[in-house]
C-alpha cells in the first residue's frame, strides 16, 4: 500500500481569483479513496429513507426527502457481506452470506443483534406487508420464517424444503403466498401451511448456456397474482401466479437480469442488468380507453458501466446502484415537474462527509480508509510564479504512517490534532488514541483511556490540541483533556432536547471557547467550553446541516444545510446575523440551489474576516460578505468575464460568491496556517479506472 | 412562348419510381407507383409495366387505394387535383379539383367519403408550412368535380408523406414534424403533442423522420435522424405517455411499416438492410441485407405476403415474406451527378450514362426500362463516406456501336491521380460489351474529352482523347505485333499531338471523319486524321473554347464553338474564316446526328433557355425560354424509332429525334408536341380493350370468332397489330379438315411449326444478313463479287422493310446453306 510515486503526486500551483486573493495551493491527488460496490438497497417509502449496503458490509442511509443527503453511515465489518436489506417499519434488517440476520441500531449506528438462521448462507430476506414476519431464503433450500417481536426476532418455522438454493423471495401483498426464485425454477408457497403450491420451470438460455443452470436472481409478486422474475439468462418473465403459467417473456439482455423493483402502485417495474442498463416495464393498456392492460417494455436507462445489483423504484424516480459504486437517481419525467431540481439526474459517488483531516499547524494530512489510516506530510516549494503556474516541488510529499486498525470492525471516524501530535480513531466497538512524536515518525498508543469513551461517532481536537471531543450516544459529547502521559475525562455535554440521533458534525472554535455539534435531527447545539455547558441551540431548520463552523474573530456560527441554504448565527447575540437575514430575504441564486452535492466543509480566511470558504464535490467557493449578494438575474459564474473587465468595472459586476471549478471531485479544501490552501482531489476517472472490467458488450463500429 | 404552345417540357421515361411509396393492390398482383406525371402499374410477378395511368399535368405526389373499393385508386398531384382511377383497366373515373397543390394523401375506412391531403398553408404564402386538410368528396356523377369542402385538421405538418399516418381503425392520426409528434383523436377532437429535446447529450439527433401506427394496438412507431426507433404508448395522456427505444440503424430511419396483423415492424434506412422487428419481442429481429442501396420507402401488401422497398437508386424491390427478393423494378439510376455525357447506344438506341457506382447503365427510353448495367470499374464498391473510389468519368461509342471507350479515375487526396482507359468490344454472342483493352495511365493528367471517329466508311476506328497534360492522343485498333492465336486485335497509341504546350479542352471529328478539331484554350486546331497534319488554326480570342461541334449533313462545312466569354462562333471550314458569331452564355452545345439541327442551352438569370438552330440559317428553328431552372449540363438527341410527320415548322426539329436533358435536380425531361401526346393518350386507351392476354397464335385462333362477331371498330384495331399467321394455309387446312381424315399428328406437327416460322422470317433474315455483312467485313480479302451480292441483298432487305415480299423457297434454302457454311478455316488462314 505504498503510494509514494504517483503520477500527479503533489502538484503545487499558484492561482488567483478575481478580487479574492491569491493562494498557494497544494493540489493533492494521492488520496486513493475507493468506494466499494453497492450490493443491496431497500427503500422505505414512509420515511423516504433509502438503505444501501456496500460490498464491505457498510450501510448508508440516504434521506430522499432532504436532497438525498447521506444521513447515516454504519461502518462495515470483516466477514459481513450483506446480500439483502429489508425495512420493517423503522427497523432495518439485513442478511448475508455469513448466514446471519442482523438488525441495526440506527441511533447508535451499529448492529443491534445478529441471529443465526442455521440454513447456510442467506441469499434473500423479505418481510410481509403487515411487518409481522420475516422470510429468509437459504442456501440449503429452506425458506425460514421469523417472527418480528418488539425487541428481537424469533424463528417460527421452515417452509417445505426444496432442492437447490433459494435466491430470491417475494411476498404476495396479502401475506398468504410467497414466491421463491431458485435454480431453474420458481416455487410458490402457501405462507400459512408452508406447502409449495406451484412449481414454475424457468427456461434456460440458448446456446452454450443451455447446460448451465439458470438462476432466478430476482422475483416480484404483484397483488393481481402476477409474478415477475428476472434470471441469469437475461429474461424478464411475466407469470400468472394463479395458474402457474408463463404469460410473456422479455429478453432484456445477453447477460443476467440481477434486480427487479416495482413501483408502489404496481404500474411500473424496473429491471437491472449486468450490462449496466435499467429496463423499465409499464403496465399499460394496449388500446386506448380499454381496461385490459399488459406489461410492455418501455424505456432503457444506461447510467452504469457495470452490473446493476440493486434497484429501488420510488414514487418519482428509479434508484440504481451496482458494481461501479455509484448511486444513481433517475427521475421519471412523467412523475416530476419538468426542469426542476427534482427532474435532474443525480449520481452520488463520494461520501457526504469528510474522510480527510488536516493538521493546520503541522502541514499533515490524515486519510481515513475503512481498514487503515494514512498520515502524509505535504510537499514544499519555494518557487514563485505567475497565477496559474505549477510550481516546482522542492520536497516531495511523504507518507509517514500507515496505521492498520485492530479488530473486525471498520473505522468509522478519525481525527488528527492541529499540532500533529495526536491521532485518534474509533470503530463501533473500540476507540484508540495515539501520540505522534519525533517529527511524526513514531507512534505510541495511549493505553489509559477514560472508561466512558468506548467508541465515538465523530471526533474533534481543540485548536490548541489540549482537548479531544468525541460524540457519543444520544447526541452527547465527551470532553477529554489530553495531557502527557494520560488523558482525563472532563465532562459529558448533553443537549437539552434529548435527541437520540447521532452527532455527525463537531466543530471547536479557534479561541477554544465554543463547541458546535450537529445531529441527524437537524439540531445544532453550541456549548460553552469554559463553563462546560450548553450555550444555545440554533433554531432548528428542516434540512440537515452538512457543514458548520464558528468564525474565529466574530464568533458567528455558519451552517450550511443539505438544501444548500446558508445561515450565519451570532453566538453572542444568539440570533441570526444581519447578513444571514439579508441572504434569506433576498434568497440564494437559483444556480447555487441547483447544485446536487452538499457543502462538506466551511472555513474562514484569517487574512480577511469577511471571507467564508466553502466547498462541495465540484467546486469551492469564497463568499465575500462585504460584497452585494447576487440578484436572480446576474450571471452567477462570472469569474472569467470579470477577469476580462478593466479594474474599475469589476467592482460593479462582482458579487459575493466567487466560485472556482479548477479543481474537480474535491474531498477536502482546507487552509493551512501559512495561508496556503490544501485541495484534496479524487478524480472520478481514477475511480472508474480501478474498477474491474465490465461484461463484454458489442459496441457499434468496433 | 406562345407561338410554340404545343411543345411542352415533360417527364417522359426515366422518371423517379422512388419519389413516393408504392402501393400493392389487394390481390398482390399489381404494384402502383407514382412516376413523374403518371402512375405506373407494374406486375408484381413479371416486373413489367402493364400500363400507365395518365392524366395529371403535374408531378404525382401520392397514390392510395380507395379504402371502400379496393379496385380503385386515388392519386394526388401538384397540379391541384385528386383523381380516382380503375387501375385494372386504367380508366380515369373521376377528377376532384382541389385548387391547391397536394403534397400527399391519406384516407381511412373509418372516414367514408373523406380524404385527407397535405397542402401548403392557405393563409400563408410561404411554402414551407403545410397543413393537413380533410376533403369531403362530393357525391356526383360528373367526371370533373370540384371539391370545395375543405376543413383543416392539423396545422404545421410535414410535407413528407411518411410523417402522417392513420392509427388503429382510423380513430386517430399521427403526424411527425421536426421534434414533435402530434396525435389527433377524431372522436374527442383533441390532439396531443409530444416533444423531444433538440439534441441529447450523446450527440444524437432526435428529429423525427417517419411514423407508423400499429394496426391493432395503440402504439405509434417513430423513426429518428440518429437511427433510433421509438415506440410510443399511452399517448392519450399529456404526461403519462411512455416510449421504448429500439436502436439498430446507424443513420436516419427513412421508413417504417407495420405488417397488416401488427406482428412485425419493418424499418429501413441508409444501410440498405430491411430490418424486421417482432412486435413486443423487439430483441428478436431479422435482417435482409445487401439490397443494393439505401431504402427510402417500405410497403407491405394487404395480405402481408409481399414486402416492397423503394431504393434511392430508383429501384423497387419486391420481397416475399422477408426472405427472398422476388422481383426488382429498376428505373433510371440516378446518382448525385452524371460525370459522363449522356449518350445513345447506336445499337440498342438506349440512353447510356453513369448508373450504379462504377457502372454504365443502358436505359431504353422507348420502353422506359433499364436494359442492363455494364460494370466498368469491376471493383467492389464500398459504401462509406469519404472513401475515394474509381468512378467512370468519360464514355464514348463509335458510330456503329461496336466499340465503347470508357475512362475511369480515382483521385485520393495525397496520392496521384489514377486513370484507366478501357475499350470494350461488342460481343454478338453474349450481346454485351466485353473488355478488349485496358490502358492504365493513358495520360498524365485528367482526360478532358474523348471521341471516336464517326466516319462509317473508314476502315479503321480511331479514338482521340485530350488531356490536361497538354497532349491529345489518337488510339487505333491494331493486330498484336506477335502472332498469338488466342489474342485478337487490341488498341494502341497511334499519334500524340500537342500545340504550343497549351492544354486541349475538347475535340470533335467531322461527320465524314476527315477532319479533327481540337481546341487548345482559345485556339481551335484542325487536323487531318489520315496524315496527322495540322491543317489550320482558328482562333477567337480572348477566352478559351468550351465546346466544339461540327455541323452535319448540309452544314458539314461549319464548325461551331462556344467560348468562355459567352460567344457562340461558327467557322466556315472552306474559307477558314468566321462565318458568324453571337453573344450568348451557352452551357451546352450539341448536334443532332440525324439532321442539321443544333441545340444550345443558355444559362440566363438562374434558368436555362433552349435554342435550336441550323448553322446555315440565321433564325433559330425553335427557341424556348426557361425550360428549367438552373444550369443544364447534360443533354442528348435520341433518335426516334419511327419518324414523326409533323408539318408545323416549330416542331419539325423533333421529327427525327427527341431531345432529352437532365435538370440540375437530376430529372430527365424531354420535349413533346401536342400531336405526340394525343397519340400516346390514344394508344393508352387502346390498351384498355387489349387486355393483357399474350398474343399467342392460339389466342388468335380462339379469338377469331369473337372478333368477327364484334363490331367493326374492334377489327380495325386488330389491323394495327402485326400480321400474324392466321392466314396461313397450313392452319386453315388443319382446322377445316375433319379430324378423321387428317394425317398423323407427328406429320402435322412439323408442318404446323413451319407455318409459324414463316411469319418471323423477315426479322430473322435481316439479322442474318447483318451477320453476314459483318463476316464479310472481317474477311477483307474475300472475292469482290460475293461482297457485292451480300450488300445487294442487304439493301433489298433494308429497303423492303415490312412491305417487302416474302422470300422465295429457293432463296430461303440458299440462306440456310450459307449460314451452315463453316468459315473457321478462313480465320485460320488469316492468322497463319
Amino acid at each position: 500500500m505504498t503510494k509514494k510515486q504517483r503520477k500527479f503526486s503533489d502538484r503545487k500551483e499558484k492561482k488567483t481569483e478575481v478580487k479574492m486573493g491569491e493562494f498557494k495551493v497544494h493540489r493533492v491527488r494521492f488520496f486513493d479513496y475507493m468506494p466499494t460496490a453497492i450490493r443491496a438497497m431497500a427503500f422505505n417509502s414512509r420515511t423516504e429513507r433509502l438503505a444501501l449496503a456496500r460490498a464491505d458490509g457498510a450501510l448508508e442511509i440516504f434521506n430522499f426527502a432532504d436532497n438525498y443527503f447521506q444521513e447515516k453511515v454504519i461502518p462495515g465489518q470483516d466477514g459481513r457481506a450483506v446480500e439483502a436489506l429489508c425495512w420493517v417499519g423503522q427497523r432495518l434488517f439485513s442478511a448475508g452470506l455469513n448466514g446471519e440476520i442482523t438488525e441495526y441500531d440506527l441511533e447508535n449506528l451499529r448492529p443491534r443483534y445478529t441471529v443465526e438462521a442455521y440454513g447456510g448462507p442467506i441469499w434473500t430476506i423479505s418481510s410481509n406487508s403487515h411487518g409481522t414476519l420475516l422470510a429468509v431464503g437459504c442456501e440449503d433450500g429452506t425458506v425460514k420464517m421469523f417472527e418480528i417481536l418488539e425487541e428481537r426476532i424469533q424463528f417460527q418455522r421452515n417452509l417445505d424444503r426444496q432442492k437447490g438454493r433459494i435466491i430470491s423471495l417475494s411476498w404476495h401483498p396479502s401475506g398468504t403466498l410467497i414466491a421463491a426464485g431458485m435454480m431453474d425454477m420458481i416455487r410458490i408457497f402457501d405462507a400459512e401451511t408452508g406447502r409449495a403450491t406451484h412449481r414454475l420451470l424457468v427456461e434456460r438460455g440458448v446456446g452454450a448456456s443451455k447446460s448451465k443452470e439458470v438462476v432466478v436472481w430476482s422475483i416480484v409478486f404483484l397483488s393481481d397474482h402476477t409474478i415477475v422474475s428476472g434470471d441469469s439468462a437475461g429474461k424478464v418473465q411475466i407469470w400468472d401466479g394463479v395458474t402457474g403459467t408463463l404469460v410473456r417473456t422479455h429478453l432484456v439482455t445477453k447477460w443476467d437480469v440481477l434486480a427487479l423493483s416495482v413501483s408502489k402502485d404496481e404500474s411500473s417495474l424496473v429491471a437491472g442488468t449486468s450490462e449496466g442498463t435499467v429496463v423499465q416495464f409499464q403496465f399499460i393498456s394496449s388500446t386506448v380507453d380499454q381496461q385490459d392492460k399488459e406489461w410492455v417494455r418501455t424505456r432503457t436507462f444506461k447510467n452504469h458501466s457495470h452490473d446493476v445489483r440493486a434497484l429501488a423504484h420510488t414514487e418519482t424516480a428509479v434508484v440504481s446502484g451496482g458494481m461501479d459504486t455509484q448511486l444513481v437517481v433517475r427521475p421519471l419525467l412523467e412523475k416530476v415537474e419538468k426542469n426542476t431540481q427534482e427532474s435532474a439526474l443525480r449520481k452520488m459517488t463520494l461520501p457526504h462527509r469528510s474522510l480527510v483531516c488536516c493538521a493546520k499547524k503541522a502541514g499533515l494530512l490524515l486519510f481515513q480508509f475503512p481498514d487503515h489510516l494514512e498520515l502524509w506530510r505535504l510537499g514544499e516549494s519555494d518557487g514563485h510564479g505567475k497565477p496559474g503556474d505549477s510550481l516546482p516541488v522542492k520536497r516531495k510529499p511523504e507518507k509517514l504512517i500507515q496505521l492498520k486498525r485492530k479488530g473486525e470492525d471498520h473505522i468509522c471516524c478519525s481525527a488528527l490534532s492541529p499540532c500533529g501530535g495526536w491521532l485518534a480513531y474509533s470503530t463501533v466497538t473500540s476507540f484508540r488514541l495515539y501520540r505522534l512524536q519525533n517529527n511524526n515518525i513514531s507512534v505510541t498508543k495511549v493505553s489509559k483511556l477514560p472508561k466512558d469513551l468506548r467508541w465515538a461517532h465523530q471526533l474533534c481536537f481543540s485548536p490548541d490540541s489540549s482537548k479531544l471531543f468525541a460524540s457519543s450516544s444520544h447526541s452527547s459529547v465527551i470532553v477529554i483533556a489530553l495531557n502527557q502521559p494520560e488523558c482525563k475525562y472532563l465532562h459529558t455535554l448533553k443537549p437539552k432536547s434529548g435527541s437520540r440521533q447521532p452527532v455527525h458534525l463537531l466543530f471547536a472554535s479557534e479561541d477554544g471557547k465554543w463547541l458546535a455539534t450537529a445531529n441527524a435531527d437537524c439540531e445544532i447545539h453550541v456549548y460553552n467550553l469554559d463553563k462546560l455547558k450548553l450555550h444555545c441551540t440554533v433554531p432548528v431548520y428542516s434540512s440537515c446541516p452538512t457543514a458548520i463552523a464558528i468564525h474565529p474573530t466574530t464568533s458567528n456560527l455558519v451552517a450550511v444545510h443539505a438544501d444548500q441554504q446558508i445561515f450565519e448565527f451570532s453566538l453572542v447575540q444568539k440570533e441570526y446575523t444581519e447578513w444571514s437575514r439579508k441572504l434569506q430575504k433576498q434568497g440564494l441564486h437559483s444556480l447555487w440551489l441547483e447544485r446536487d452535492t452538499p457543502i462538506t466543509r466551511v472555513a474562514f480566511n484569517p487574512k480577511n474576516p469577511a471571507h467564508i470558504i466553502l466547498h462541495d464535490m465540484f467546486m469551492f467557493c469564497i463568499i465575500d460578505q462585504s460584497l452585494p449578494l447576487p440578484e436572480a438575474k446576474t450571471p452567477f459564474y462570472n469569474q472569467i468575464t470579470l477577469r476580462s473587465l478593466p479594474e474599475p468595472q469589476r467592482l460593479v459586476h462582482s458579487h459575493a460568491f466567487k466560485i472556482c471549478k479548477n479543481f474537480q471531485h474535491l474531498m477536502c479544501v482546507s487552509l493551512l496556517e501559512d495561508h496556503s490552501l490544501v485541495v484534496v482531489e479524487r478524480p472520478l476517472l481514477n475511480i472508474m479506472s480501478q474498477l474491474p472490467a465490465p461484461v463484454r458488450q458489442k459496441k457499434f463500429a468496433t | 412562348m406562345v407561338e410554340h404552345g404545343d411543345i411542352r417540357v415533360v417527364h417522359r421515361g426515366g422518371s423517379k419510381l422512388n419519389f413516393r411509396e408504392p402501393v400493392i393492390t389487394h390481390d398482390s398482383r399489381y404494384l402502383l407507383c407514382a412516376s413523374g406525371e403518371c402512375v405506373k402499374v407494374f406486375s408484381t410477378s413479371t416486373e413489367e409495366c402493364i400500363h400507365d395511368l395518365r392524366g395529371h399535368t403535374g408531378l404525382v405526389t401520392g397514390v392510395l387505394l380507395k379504402p371502400s373499393n379496393h379496385l380503385q385508386v386515388y392519386s394526388c398531384s401538384a397540379d391541384g387535383t385528386v383523381r380516382l382511377w380503375d387501375y385494372t383497366d386504367g380508366i380515369l373515373i373521376k377528377t376532384y379539383v382541389i385548387g391547391y397543390p397536394v403534397y400527399s394523401i391519406c384516407a381511412s375506412a373509418n372516414h367514408e367519403g373523406v380524404i385527407f391531403i397535405v397542402t401548403p398553408m392557405l393563409s400563408d404564402k410561404r411554402s414551407d408550412l403545410f397543413q393537413l386538410v380533410a376533403v369531403d368528396l362530393p357525391q356526383s356523377g360528373d367526371q370533373l368535380v370540384e371539391a370545395r369542402e375543405l376543413s383543416a385538421v392539423l396545422s404545421d405538418v410535414s410535407s413528407n408523406p411518411a410523417a402522417i399516418v392513420f392509427g388503429r381503425g382510423g380513430e386517430y392520426i399521427a403526424s411527425a414534424n421536426g421534434l414533435h409528434l402530434e396525435v389527433y383523436f377524431f372522436k374527442k377532437q383533441k390532439s396531443y403533442r409530444f416533444s423531444l429535446k433538440e439534441d441529447n447529450k450523446k450527440g444524437g439527433k432526435n428529429t423525427l423522420t417517419c411514423v407508423a401506427c400499429h394496426p391493432k394496438d395503440d402504439c405509434i412507431a417513430t423513426g429518428h435522424e440518429d437511427g433510433k426507433i421509438r415506440l410510443w404508448r399511452n399517448f392519450n395522456h399529456k404526461k403519462e405517455y411512455t416510449y421504448s427505444t429500439l436502436h439498430w440503424h446507424h443513420s436516419a430511419v427513412s421508413s417504417l411499416c407495420f405488417t397488416p396483423e401488427g406482428t412485425n415492424l419493418l424499418s429501413g434506412g441508409m444501410e440498405s438492410v430491411l430490418v424486421q422487428w417482432r412486435y413486443n419481442q423487439e430483441s428478436e429481429r431479422d435482417f435482409l441485407p445487401r439490397l443494393g442501396s439505401a431504402i427510402t420507402h417500405i410497403t407491405v401488401s394487404p395480405d402481408g405476403a409481399l414486402f416492397c422497398t423503394s431504393h434511392s437508386d430508383n429501384k423497387i424491390t419486391i420481397i416475399q415474406s422477408c426472405v427472398k427478393v422476388s422481383a426488382v423494378i429498376q428505373g433510371l439510376v440516378k446518382g448525385e451527378s452524371v460525370r459522363t455525357d449522356m449518350m445513345v447506344d447506336p445499337r440498342s438506341k438506349s440512353l447510356v450514362l453513369n448508373g450504379k457506382p462504377g457502372h454504365l447503365q443502358f436505359y431504353s427510353l422507348q420502353r422506359d426500362k433499364l436494359l442492363y448495367n455494364l460494370d466498368i470499374v469491376q471493383q467492389e464498391y464500398i459504401h462509406e463516406s469519404g472513401l475515394e473510389q474509381f468512378e467512370v468519368v468519360k464514355a464514348a461509342f463509335d458510330a456503329s456501336g461496336s466499340w465503347l471507350a470508357t475512362v475511369e479515375e480515382r483521385k485520393t487526396k495525397d496520392a496521384e491521380l489514377e486513370l484507366n482507359l478501357k475499350l470494350w468490344a461488342f460481343d454478338e454472342q453474349t450481346q454485351s460489351f466485353v473488355l478488349n483493352t485496358t490502358i492504365s495511365a493513358p495520360h498524365e493528367a485528367r482526360i478532358t474529352a474523348m471521341c471516336f471517329c464517326h466516319a462509317t466508311d473508314s476502315q479503321t476506328t480511331m479514338l482521340v482523347s485530350t488531356s490536361k497534360d497538354g497532349h491529345f492522343k489518337a488510339w487505333q485498333l491494331a493486330a498484336p505485333a506477335h502472332t498469338e492465336a488466342d489474342e485478337g486485335p487490341s488498341w494502341s497509341c497511334d499519334f500524340v499531338g500537342a500545340y504550343h504546350g497549351l492544354v486541349p479542352e475538347c475535340c470533335c471529328f467531322s461527320a465524314d471523319g476527315s477532319l479533327l478539331a481540337v481546341s487548345f484554350q482559345e485556339v481551335v486546331t484542325v487536323w487531318s486524321p489520315a496524315s496527322w497534319e495540322l491543317l489550320t488554326t482558328l482562333s477567337q480570342p480572348p477566352k478559351a473554347v468550351r465546346d466544339l461541334c461540327f455541323g452535319r449533313l448540309s452544314c458539314s462545312k461549319y464548325l461551331l464553338g462556344t467560348t468562355a466569354n459567352d460567344l457562340l462562333c461558327c467557322w466556315n471550314l472552306l474559307t477558314c474564316s468566321l462565318e458568324w458569331s453571337t453573344s450568348m452564355d451557352i452551357s451546352l452545345l450539341l448536334a443532332d446526328p440525324l439532321t442539321e439541327n443544333m441545340a444550345a442551352f443558355c444559362c440566363q438569370a438562374g434558368s436555362t433557355d433552349l435554342f435550336v438552330f441550323k448553322p446555315s440559317e440565321p433564325r433559330p428553328v425553335f427557341s424556348q425560354k426557361a425550360v428549367c431552372s438552373g444550369k443544364v449540363t447534360r443533354a442528348v438527341f435520341a433518335p426516334r424509332e419511327e419518324m414523326l410527320e409533323s408539318c408545323e415548322e416549330s416542331s419539325q426539329w423533333l421529327n427525327h429525334s427527341q431531345l432529352y436533358f437532365l435538370t440540375p435536380y437530376m430529372d430527365l425531361v424531354t420535349f413533346t408536341t401536342k400531336a405526340e401526346e394525343d397519340r400516346l393518350m390514344a394508344s393508352s386507351k387502346q390498351l384498355i380493350i387489349d387486355d393483357s392476354v399474350a398474343m399467342t397464335p392460339f389466342y388468335l385462333l380462339l379469338g377469331k370468332h369473337r372478333q368477327q362477331e364484334e363490331a367493326d371498330p374492334v377489327s380495325s384495331l386488330s389491323a394495327e397489330r402485326r400480321p400474324l399467321p392466321q392466314c396461313s394455309v397450313a392452319i386453315k387446312e388443319l382446322l377445316q379438315t375433319p379430324a378423321h381424315v387428317l394425317p398423323s399428328t407427328s406429320f402435322l406437327c412439323s408442318m404446323f411449326v413451319q407455318s409459324l416460322l414463316i411469319s418471323v422470317t423477315d426479322g430473322r433474315e435481316e439479322t442474318k444478313h447483318a451477320e453476314e455483312e459483318m463476316e464479310s467485313e472481317k474477311e477483307e480479302d474475300d472475292s469482290e463479287g460475293e461482297m457485292e451480292s451480300s450488300t445487294q441483298r442487304q439493301d433489298q432487305a433494308l429497303l423492303g422493310g415490312q412491305a417487302a415480299p416474302a422470300l422465295t423457297k429457293a432463296q430461303h434454302r440458299e440462306l440456310r446453306r450459307v449460314k451452315k457454311l463453316d468459315h473457321s478455316w478462313f480465320t485460320r488462314l488469316l492468322h497463319s
